[in-house]
């Protein structure tokens, strides 16, 4: 199939099935469906073997920074199954509600925790096509659901019928609602630099080497990757921002009461919760599923066929294997990131003492948001002014996917519209944009007709 | 010791009932009502300056043996012993209560002495302590309630004539 | 949510409705020990603190009634449980004053490395304990790694880990074992270096200034009016040490011995050189930062860093002291020894504050009255005044930094 991996409107992965499998041109519910479940599922196992990984992760490291050894016994010299173990012994603990708990909330919000957790995986592109829903304003959604996670907590704390547990989840609510303010802000600073909102093209517009990034745009993106990992740390609850969960003061805050499954279920959605802001960290500065030195690209283009170079974008030129392939590759870095992404914030964790719920707000208020509000007008002017950057992003490039679906959805079903230029893409690598020049603007594509894009001279 | 001693009889007269200096520990002795006065004395005058209270301690001298009784040299009584010292000083001095083990001899009533909270905020626990833990009530005192013992605990168990109760909220005491 | 309170003198509290009454243990991992502290806040602001003893009283003093005091000696170890050698210390000098009994001058000596070791011990699970109680747990852990060491030293010595009952009435129940000295010597060498290491994880650490200096405060006559002794009061500026200012029978022990008081100098601002340089480490001395004020918990919380800086030197002059010294470890009194008629009381300086025995005796071998006068008891009684208007995630802060032992308080 031709055509922009982004296309228009229907999951690739779906046409793949009704083309292939069924034997369908156009999928039908029940390919939906289908697909729908096949994307659930392997998201659910990202954050469940995300969480195995994690905690074992967590309690290696911990041991390791305290001078001892961490889990040595289950599974081996490294305990690497101790996660499983654990899991086990929690699924087998007797299930019981407090008796002053609000039974119905009390059972029901570890699972809203979770699946906001869950919920926001499922528009984070982990390579290019590999992608459980492809949303147009993927990181708009992707934040929007991340905060609702907040609800699972300040439910857990109400129903739990203790005063700890009350306590933990208003310091939670509190925060996490105050640190979504900067971290937004921080997140609109790459939308801005390169223009749309959609991840994957993100992702994609960070191709090439490491100087791509838009971490290395201009100073200020720099110093908002910081920023936004900070109050990533803080919207997560992790330390030194875990006063939700200070087990000095509150025992075990908003989730003191709970034991087996449900606890688990709790940690799923932080280590769910952690894994997804590393990502989405990555993607958004440090180039997504591109490692820094450009392997996919070399491998797309030593088995590109020379002929079909020319005429679309680079991923059409090569067989589908090696595309799977270079996928592969994509996800594997992505994940690697954000686990670099996740174990510094362990080692974070292990290190500093707590703060204070004041302290907290106060570094939101005073220091986060000001500086990335800095880091935004500084941003803005250095993209407007043109000023010279260490990549080649730009967001002229951009094409605006969903004007395109605008144009179909009016133009009629069957019928490809003409006027829809068929290869204008973002990772258009037969044109220059690794070379720095600036690829030509269609004079009459859609979005030039539509007045979104600016035309040269304007 | 001496001159303080001397200065102390000036101003309270007859509220110095004994002094002791030939102990390992000297200490002087005064009668309850004067208790307040000595040590605001000793606390505020400049020379002395015993502003910090060590200690409070109550000594309840009883033979529960007869035999014992006859032999020894002192009467039933109780002693409440005030251990302070001068951190600028550098000097201490015991002061010495002596009371009646009940009040005017009535079993179940508890002797008084005056509260030295208002002096010393370390009397606040130690008088505390003393009448959970020997039974003399301090007059004017904060907070009189017992502090190591649950607050519905019948009996004051440093006496010596003591017996654990036999059950306590199902639990067995002996 | 429940509004129900188990405690049924509440009701005196006359509670608002937009007050809420907050139970803060027994069973709580930042209570150091078994301590009930309820809570009346308004939000995260508290209003009221009512610390509720007595959950580890063990009638110490009723059964000192019945024991001689060498068969007492054991149950002053579970005082302050983690500074054992120091109690036994002063419960040996009482009896020793009673019975004006004098020491040889090896027992001084070696009474003197014995209780600075644990001195060192007991300030190493304060400080660890205080960076757990503000949520960080590495320095809790390298800090016991530091005190498993010493009590492996102490296990040799005694042949126990914690309760001790190593320093008795007339000296020590055993000489220390040879080798002990050049192991002592050995984990000095090895823990000097160490210490640079709490100082960045904790003493100058960004956030943990900001959680604990400039709360509570604590002037110096608060401290002197509660009674508070040890790291707490020379925190807030008095210059108190039973070291220099005790009684004759204790600071003969530390007659020779070259070492400071702890405690600001209030005109240059500074505290004495620890001479850290010394230990073969180029950092410097940690500044004090300028959010701290006299008397508030980073200045406890540091005056016990430098006790350890000095205990460490303390016990090595000791070590050459006990080296060089005549005579025997002070062979302990007889079992059955019959005490004289009287009464002695002595205060030493235990790590936790000036911990005081008041022994009374009519001439049996048993005593008339035991009496332990707890250093935390008065420290403790402070927390209600301090943390008065502070914020809930201060209370732990605070009453970390008056290093209670419950065993201690509540004998």
């Amino acid at each position: 199939m031709r055509g922009s991996l982004v296309s228009t409107g229907a999951s690739t992965v779906t046409e793949f099935i009704s083309q292939n499998i069924f034997g369908l041109d156009d999928p039908n519910w029940f390919m939906y469906l289908l697909c729908g479940v096949i994307a659930a599922v392997l998201v659910l196992h990202v954050i469940a073997v995300g969480a195995l990984f994690f905690i074992w992760a967590e309690r290696k490291i911990a041991g390791r920074i305290q001078d001892r050894l961490g889990p040595t016994r289950v599974g081996g010299k490294f305990g690497w199954l101790q996660t499983l173990a654990d899991g086990v012994k929690l699924i087998a603990k007797e299930d019981f509600v407090p008796r002053d708990a609000d039974a119905p909330l009390f059972k029901i919000a570890p699972y809203i925790a979770f699946a906001a957790s869950f919920a926001a995986f499922l528009a984070l592109p982990f390579a290019d096509g590999a992608v459980a829903h492809q949303v147009n304003t993927a990181v708009f959604f992707v934040l929007a659901v991340l905060g609702l996670e907040v609800f699972g907590v300040i439910l857990a704390g109400y129903a739990s019928g203790s005063k700890w547990s009350l306590f933990g989840a208003m310091r939670e609510a509190a925060q996490v609602v105050s640190y979504e303010v900067p971290l937004g802000m921080c997140v609109v600073i790459p939308v801005f630099v390169a223009g749309t909102m959609n991840l994957t093209t993100i992702g994609e517009m960070q191709a090439g080497w490491f100087n791509n990034w838009l971490v290395f745009h201009d100073p200020f993106t720099f110093i908002a990757a910081i920023v936004y990992f900070t109050c990533a740390t803080a919207s997560v609850n992790r330390a030194p921002f875990d006063l939700a969960e200070a087990e000095s003061e509150l025992v075990a805050g908003f989730h003191t009461e709970y034991s087996g499954l449900r606890w688990s279920f709790f940690f799923m959605a932080e280590y769910g919760s952690m894994f997804l802001v590393s990502a989405l960290a990555s993607i958004l500065f440090f180039g997504g599923w591109h490692p820094p030195i450009p392997i996919d690209i070399w491998i797309l283009e030593a088995f590109a066929d020379p002929d079909l170079v020319a005429a679309g974008p680079l991923k059409d030129a090569v067989p589908s294997l090696v595309t799977f392939l270079v996928m592969l590759i994509g996800i594997a870095t992505l994940v690697a990131k954000s686990v670099i992404g996740v174990v510094v914030m362990m080692w974070v964790r292990w290190t500093f003492p707590r703060l204070r719920i004041d302290q907290v707000m106060a570094t939101c208020l005073k220091y986060c948001v000001p500086i990335a509000a800095v880091c935004f007008v500084g941003s803005m002017t250095w993209e407007t002014l043109d000023l010279p950057s260490m990549n080649t992003i730009n967001r002229y490039e951009v094409h605006e996917d969903w004007s395109e679906d605008l144009a179909v959805s009016t133009a009629g079903q069957d019928e490809v519209d003409p006027d829809l230029p068929e290869d204008k893409n973002y990772d258009d690598e037969s044109s220059d944009v690794m070379d720095g020049e600036e690829a030509p603007i269609e004079e009459d594509s859609v979005a030039v007709q539509n007045g979104l894009l600016l035309q040269e001279g304007e | 010791m001496s001159d303080l001693v001397s200065q102390l009889k000036e101003r309270f007269g007859d509220g110095i009932v004994d002094v002791n200096a030939e102990t390992i520990d000297d200490w002087i002795e005064v009668t309850p009502d004067v208790l307040l006065d000595v040590c605001e004395f000793l606390a505020g005058d400049s020379a002395i300056k015993l502003d910090m209270l060590n200690c409070i301690t109550a000594v309840d001298y009883l033979h529960t043996d007869p035999k014992k009784a006859a032999k020894a040299d002192f009467d039933p009584h109780m002693q409440v012993v005030y251990h302070l010292s001068s951190i600028e000083h550098k000097h201490t001095l015991v002061l010495k209560v002596k009371v009646d083990r009940w009040k005017n001899g009535e079993e179940g009533s508890l002797p008084e002495v005056p509260s030295v909270a208002g002096i010393w905020r370390t009397a606040d626990w130690h008088e505390r302590e003393v009448y959970d833990l020997s039974g003399v009530l301090f007059t004017d005192h904060p907070n009189m309630k017992r502090i190591l013992c649950p607050d519905d605990w019948v009996g004051y168990p440093l006496r010596k004539d003591y017996e654990m109760p036999l059950e306590y909220h199902g639990i067995r005491g002996r | 949510m429940s509004t129900k309170v188990d405690d049924p003198r509440v009701i005196e509290f006359d509670v608002r409705t937009d007050e809420m009454l907050i139970n803060m243990g027994p069973q709580h991992p930042s209570t150091h020990g078994v301590l009930r502290l309820i809570l009346r806040t308004d939000g995260e602001i508290v209003s009221e603190v009512e610390p509720h003893l007595g959950y580890l009283h063990r009638c110490a003093e009723k059964i000192g009634e019945n024991l001689t005091p060498r068969q007492w000696v054991p149950y002053t170890d579970r005082m302050d449980y983690l500074a054992g050698m120091n109690m036994n210390l002063g419960w040996a000098l009482v009896v020793e004053k009673l019975l004006e009994h004098d020491l040889p001058e090896k027992a001084r000596h070696l009474r003197v490395v014995i209780s600075e070791m644990g001195r060192i011990a007991s300030h190493l699970v304060g400080m660890g304990a205080y960076g757990l109680d503000l949520g960080t747990f590495s320095p809790f852990l390298y800090a016991f790694r530091e005190r498993e060491k010493i009590l492996d030293l102490f296990e040799k010595a005694c042949g126990a880990r914690l309760t001790y009952s190593y320093l008795t009435p007339g000296g020590a129940t055993g000489d220390l074992p040879p080798g002990w000295v050049d192991e002592c010597r050995d984990f000095l060498a090895q823990f000097k270096p160490c210490i640079p290491e709490f100082h960045e994880l904790l003493t100058n650490n960004q956030i943990f200034i900001s959680r604990t200096a400039g709360i509570g405060v604590m002037s110096a006559a608060t401290a002197i009016n509660y009674g508070c002794t040890g790291p707490v009061l020379r925190g807030s500026g008095v210059p108190y040490d039973l070291r220099f200012n005790g009684e004759e029978r204790y600071t003969e022990m530390y007659e020779g011995y070259q070492f400071d008081v702890i405690v600001q100098d209030p005109e240059t601002g500074k505290y004495p050189d620890p001479h850290l340089k010394e230990f073969g480490d180029d950092l410097d001395y940690p500044e004090i930062p300028k959010e701290a004020i006299l008397g508030d918990c980073w200045h406890r919380f540091y005056v016990r860093m430098l006790e350890v800086v000095q205990a460490i030197r303390l016990v090595e002059q000791a070590l050459d002291k006990y080296e060089s010294a005549s005579g025997d470890w002070g062979q302990p009194i007889k079992l059955t020894q019959k005490l004289p008629k009287g009464e002695a009381y002595l205060e030493t300086e235990a790590p936790r504050g000036q911990m005081g025995f008041y022994l009374v005796s009519t001439g049996d071998s048993i005593p008339w009255r035991v009496r332990a006068r707890s250093s935390c008891f008065c420290n403790l009684s402070v927390t209600s005044e301090l943390c008065r208007g502070t914020l809930l995630a201060d209370v732990p802060a605070i009453v970390g930094s008056l290093d209670v032992v419950m065993g201690e308080i509540d004998r």
